[in-house]
């Protein structure tokens, strides 16, 4: 899977102003309303179901990146987005770092294999420091798009 | 140092595969221990002390993986983590339709 099948890039935020875990994920929730990805009527009910899953445990993988997500009926195929906080968000990560990166996905009930694989493409590319960099330090959404279809074009098809 | 070398398949019983929770909990546990713990696929072989690593298996349910510890404690660790599999991670199996 790439970057291009789950990501709404006029969801993508290169410097939000959120300095809480909910507060990140309620903006990046209303990015995908905005973008017309998710109706505006599922705002509440998703921003709730992903802080109940970060009650479960932190979605924070390290290096300075976070990864909330949720099932949601109101769905119908995987959607996600990205947004970078330059000041960093205390999200409670494995490895204690702040976190600057965060992919925010809405995937359907019914496809745990679309979330894994989107998973899968995520931790892949960020293996890369030098991505994961450039990211973080992006001047706007249309960079961080660039960033993302380039990781697209060089990865190997899965 | 006696270093051992100790290994064991284990199968992804969750249904929804070895996604992020269960990844945490997974990398929590291996740094628990000194010993090097690796995750295997036929694919790849990748470090069990990292969410990010394991993740890129994207082990769906029924996948079957070999955990590998290498160092002084290769034993209870290797013990430690299979039995996280061996109890699905305590994943209950109760669909979230909120």
């Amino acid at each position: 899977m790439k970057f291009s099948d789950f990501v709404a890039v006029d969801a993508i935020r290169s410097n939000i102003d959120a300095d809480t875990k909910e507060g990140v994920i309620r903006e990046m929730a209303q990015s995908l309303v905005d973008a017309g990805s998710v109706a505006a009527g599922d705002l509440e009910s998703i921003v709730k179901a992903i802080m109940k899953r970060e009650d479960l445990g932190s979605t924070g993988i390290g290096r300075g990146v976070a990864v909330p997500h949720t099932k949601h009926p109101s769905v119908r195929r995987l959607v996600g987005t990205v947004a970078v906080s330059h000041d960093g968000v205390d999200f409670e990560s494995l490895d204690g770092e702040p976190v600057q990166l965060f992919f925010l996905l809405v995937s359907p009930p019914d496809r745990p294999g679309d979330h894994l694989r989107a998973l899968e493409n995520i931790s892949r590319q960020l293996r890369d420091e030098s991505f994961c960099k450039q990211l973080k330090s992006a001047k706007g959404p249309l960079e961080i798009q660039h960033l993302l279809e380039e990781a697209d074009s060089h990865g190997v098809a899965s | 140092m006696n270093e051992q070398v100790v290994s064991r398949e284990v199968v992804v019983g969750m249904r929804q595969g070895l996604h992020a929770r269960p990844a945490d909990i997974l990398a929590r546990e291996a740094r628990k221990w000194r010993s090097r713990i690796e995750l295997a696929n036929a694919a790849q072989r990748v470090d069990g002390k990292s969410i990010l690593e394991v993740l890129t298996l994207a082990a769906e349910a029924g996948t079957r993986l070999v955990v590998e510890a290498t160092g002084p404690d290769a034993r209870e660790a290797i013990e430690a983590i299979g039995s996280l599999f061996d109890s699905n991670f305590n994943e209950q199996h109760v669909e979230d339709n909120s």
